[in-house]
């Protein structure tokens, strides 16, 4: 499989982060490996993210775990080059994301948006932004839709679809468009077990096709399941990042052994 | 998609402006533009005539009707073509300073008084405006004056001015400045019992009387001539100078003429014709 | 005074009787108030769109201008462009004065900012939710625009619906620039205004009345089909 389909955008692509001439290169380029560099953010004296050194490179799914607030979807948000950090740099593959390069990148936000208007067309809206002439966006919308098992759905209004449905549409729409990686920030928080298992299933398919998946998950078990390393955050900062078999049998910090005892964490 | 959705939505609004843009444009080649008075609109006078001048021409007359004294403003900016209001002075200076090139007399009716059935001032049958104007005035009771500087109001400031007195100095008791066209005053006379001025046309159509009725008439001094003019083309190069002087030599003529005499309400004619064309004032 | 019934009556005669003049009279207010509505959505929606997404200096001061003007009085507005249409005026040339064009000019002045400051206000709360999603579409800012205005629609549409209703009901400006021309820029409201002055004020009530079930109408019509898009496809 193709993941690296990157469709020609136009020239005149503005950067969103102004960096020269580096920022210039386009959607041609790999986005991998993903890289953090003294990332720091502070509000009301809190430091929210304090991460020296962190890659999202190589094959595999990573699940992202931590207490509420600890700083999870913040750090995914900036390495995703939505939020800027106070202090620090992001990287994809050596250059500071700019907009054309997101037809390489996905992302399932925490709280999805799904555009006013049917399923169908949610997923059609993302395939023609990164390029895609009409009938290849609605076919590959199908397909997507299908493998999502959604088909039933595809002129269902999106906004009215029930929590579980908006998740997988949001997923489907995200895979759609064939990102080398793909961020999810908990994608299955209030599904009935039979959702989840869907969504773990496509997330699988997914990553054994070669797509870099990072995940944040509160259901530890679900963690075991989906991913082959796991990174743990406190306070802003990653404790811990382990191969998810030695992570669960043999953490090595006190913060993660607690953690996974179902022991909270006082920050 | 959606992208198309809205350029079609944009492409139609920008359309439709368009077209309203060429409609008038081409709507724009046959007519002149009259800066007139709202008693003349009012009385419906326009309403009988142009439609047989337009007939006759192919020429689209549009009227605007505003006070005298708003309708020479606007035709020195240019704004018109012909003006045709009642103020002969002020008619007088517009030719002289060069904005219009002749003064013509048209037609003539005149003014009434009117005021509450039980007349509180006692002016009903009196034989001169200034006399019944200065029984009002001593006595304090309400007058609703128009106040816009219209053909009306300065033959109305004329007549207080010829009875000595100063009602300015009263007004917003006594003396009301309503700052409105004629038939706005006369609704507020009617609502206050008070006296009005207002020429005879607007008052015999003027279908709010209530109460009211003519109590002074006949006198000289009310007398109303109406007057026109071509706005000069020296002054203002955009005037469609050859079809407003079509259409005064139709008024001074004889079809004009009898159209004017014509126009009847309630079995009462409402204008005098008196053109005098070859001789201009 | 007459009384209500008679207006009523005068109406129900108006509208049955299918007189062509009141056609007419009805025909051109539309036409100016929805023509004027347009023109200020193609302006004032994109513009109220860019106040919601961006951020620069004086943009505060941009917004506070614009919600003020949201009262403009129609009076001034239509002097402001009588003294620019007029021949001795900027843009005498033109020619525009004492016709619907002029109208439809002065009306969207009067509309642009009511329309322009609601679509900020919805679209800047939209912004806050649909952001990032844009983002990771990669959508270039233009498009990002677009998408956030199809996104509202349905709340924009009470914008232009505001905007509307000052329009068709607003008097003071279209009598100035319109000038109030019999079959030619003589609208419902300056119709109004001419029959109270001759003192026929169950007729100019009547015409009120008419006035009124034509904003009610173009505003059902619009709930209606807008419920039923919703109701279609989208929500
Ligand atoms: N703009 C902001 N201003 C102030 N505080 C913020 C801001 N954004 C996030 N925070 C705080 O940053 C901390 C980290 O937030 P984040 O959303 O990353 O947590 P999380 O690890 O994803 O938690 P959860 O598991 O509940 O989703 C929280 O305490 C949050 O309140
Ligand atoms: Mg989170």
């Amino acid at each position: 499989m193709r993941w690296s389909l990157c469709l020609g955008l136009p020239p005149k692509d503005m950067p969103m982060h102004d960096d020269g001439p580096s920022a210039l290169q386009t959607g041609t380029t790999p986005i991998l490996p993903i890289t953090g560099k003294g990332l720091f953010v502070r509000r009301k004296g809190r430091d929210l993210l304090d991460v020296q050194d962190i890659t999202i490179g190589g094959r595999g799914t990573t699940v992202l775990v931590g207490p509420n607030g600890a700083g999870k979807s913040l750090m995914l948000n900036i390495l995703a080059g939505l939020k800027a950090p106070d202090r620090g740099t992001v990287l994809w593959n050596g250059v500071p994301p700019s907009r054309s390069r997101y037809c390489r990148f996905g992302m399932v936000l925490q709280s999805a948006v799904l555009l006013r208007r049917p399923a169908l067309s949610n997923i059609e809206y993302a395939l023609r932004a990164v390029g895609h002439d009409k009938v290849e966006a609605r076919n590959r919308a199908h397909r997507a839709l299908a493998d999502a098992g959604m088909t039933k759905l595809a002129s269902a209004s999106a906004r009215v679809l029930s929590g579980g449905e908006r998740q997988r549409l949001a997923l489907a729409r995200a895979l759609a468009v064939q990102p080398d990686v793909l961020f999810l920030d908990e994608p299955t928080s209030s599904l009935d077990p039979a959702s989840v298992l869907a969504i773990e299933r496509m997330v699988k398919a997914a990553s054994d096709g070669g797509m870099r998946i990072v995940l944040i998950a509160h259901d530890l078990a679900q963690a075991r399941r989906v991913s082959n390393e796991i990174m743990m955050m406190h306070n802003g900062r990653i404790i811990e990042t382990a191969p998810t078999d030695r992570f669960f049998d043999a953490p090595k910090s006190a913060e993660a052994a607690a953690f996974i005892a179902g022991k909270i964490l006082i920050s | 998609m959606m992208k198309a959705a809205i350029r079609t939505s944009m492409f139609r609004s920008v359309m439709a402006v368009a077209m309203t843009l060429c409609t008038v444009a081409l709507a724009g080649d046959r007519h002149i533009i009259v800066q007139s008075t709202t008693s003349t609109q009012n009385s419906g006078l326009y309403d009988h005539i142009l439609p047989i001048y337009e007939a006759a021409a192919g020429v689209q007359v549009r009227v605007v009707a505003v006070g005298t004294g708003q309708a020479i403003k606007n035709a020195r900016n240019c704004d018109g073509d012909v003006l045709l209001v009642h103020a002969k002075s002020a008619e007088e200076a517009f030719v002289g300073q060069g904005y219009g090139k002749q003064r013509f007399d048209v037609m003539y009716n005149d003014f009434v008084i009117v005021g509450p059935r039980d007349d509180p001032a006692g002016i009903r049958g009196l034989s001169e405006a200034t006399e019944a104007l200065k029984a009002i005035a001593s006595l304090s009771l309400p007058f609703a004056s128009r106040a816009d500087d219209s053909g009306t109001h300065q033959k109305e400031m004329q007549l207080w001015r010829d009875g000595g007195v100063d009602p300015i100095a009263d007004s917003g008791t006594w003396y009301r400045e309503t700052g409105s066209g004629m038939g706005a005053t006369l609704n507020i006379a009617v609502a206050m019992n008070a006296y009005a001025m207002t020429d005879r046309a607007t008052w015999i159509s003027f279908g709010n009387k209530a109460e009211h009725s003519v109590l002074v008439e006949g006198d000289p001094d009310l007398f109303n001539q109406y007057g026109v003019i071509l706005v000069s083309s020296e002054k203002c190069p955009n005037t469609r100078a050859e079809a407003g002087q079509h259409f005064i030599n139709w008024l001074l003529g004889p079809d004009g003429q009898e159209a004017i005499a014509a126009y009847s309400l309630d079995g009462m004619q409402l204008f005098f014709p008196n053109a005098r064309p070859n001789d201009p004032s | 005074m007459q009384d209500f019934a008679a207006s009523f009556a005068e109406a129900f005669q108006l509208v049955f009787g299918l007189n062509s003049g009141l056609l007419e009279v009805v025909w051109l207010s539309l036409r100016v108030s929805l023509t004027a509505v347009a023109v200020a959505a193609v302006i004032g929606l994109p513009l109220g769109a860019f106040l919601a997404v961006s951020r620069f200096p004086g943009r505060a001061v941009i917004i506070v201008t614009l919600t003020a003007m949201m009262g403009l009085p129609p009076v001034v507005v239509g002097l402001v462009v009588y003294l620019m249409l007029s021949s001795a005026g900027a843009l005498g040339p033109l020619q525009l004065l004492y016709t619907p064009t002029a109208m439809i000019i002065a009306q969207s002045i009067l509309v642009l900012p009511i329309i322009a400051s609601l679509a900020r206000q919805t679209l800047e709360d939209l912004h806050v939710e649909y952001r990032d999603q844009l983002m990771l579409f990669g959508l270039g800012s233009l498009a990002r625009l677009r998408t956030l205005l199809w996104e509202g629609r349905y709340s924009l549409l009470t914008a232009l619906l505001a905007g509307f209703g000052r329009a068709i009901a607003e008097v003071g400006a279209v009598i100035i620039v319109g000038g109030n021309i019999n079959h030619v820029t003589r609208v419902m409201t300056t119709t109004i205004a001419l029959e109270t002055s001759k003192g026929n004020l169950a007729l100019a009530l009547g015409l009120g009345i008419i006035l009124v079930a034509i904003a009610f109408a173009v505003n059902a019509l619009v709930f209606v089909s807008r419920a039923a898009a919703e109701r279609y496809a989208h929500a």
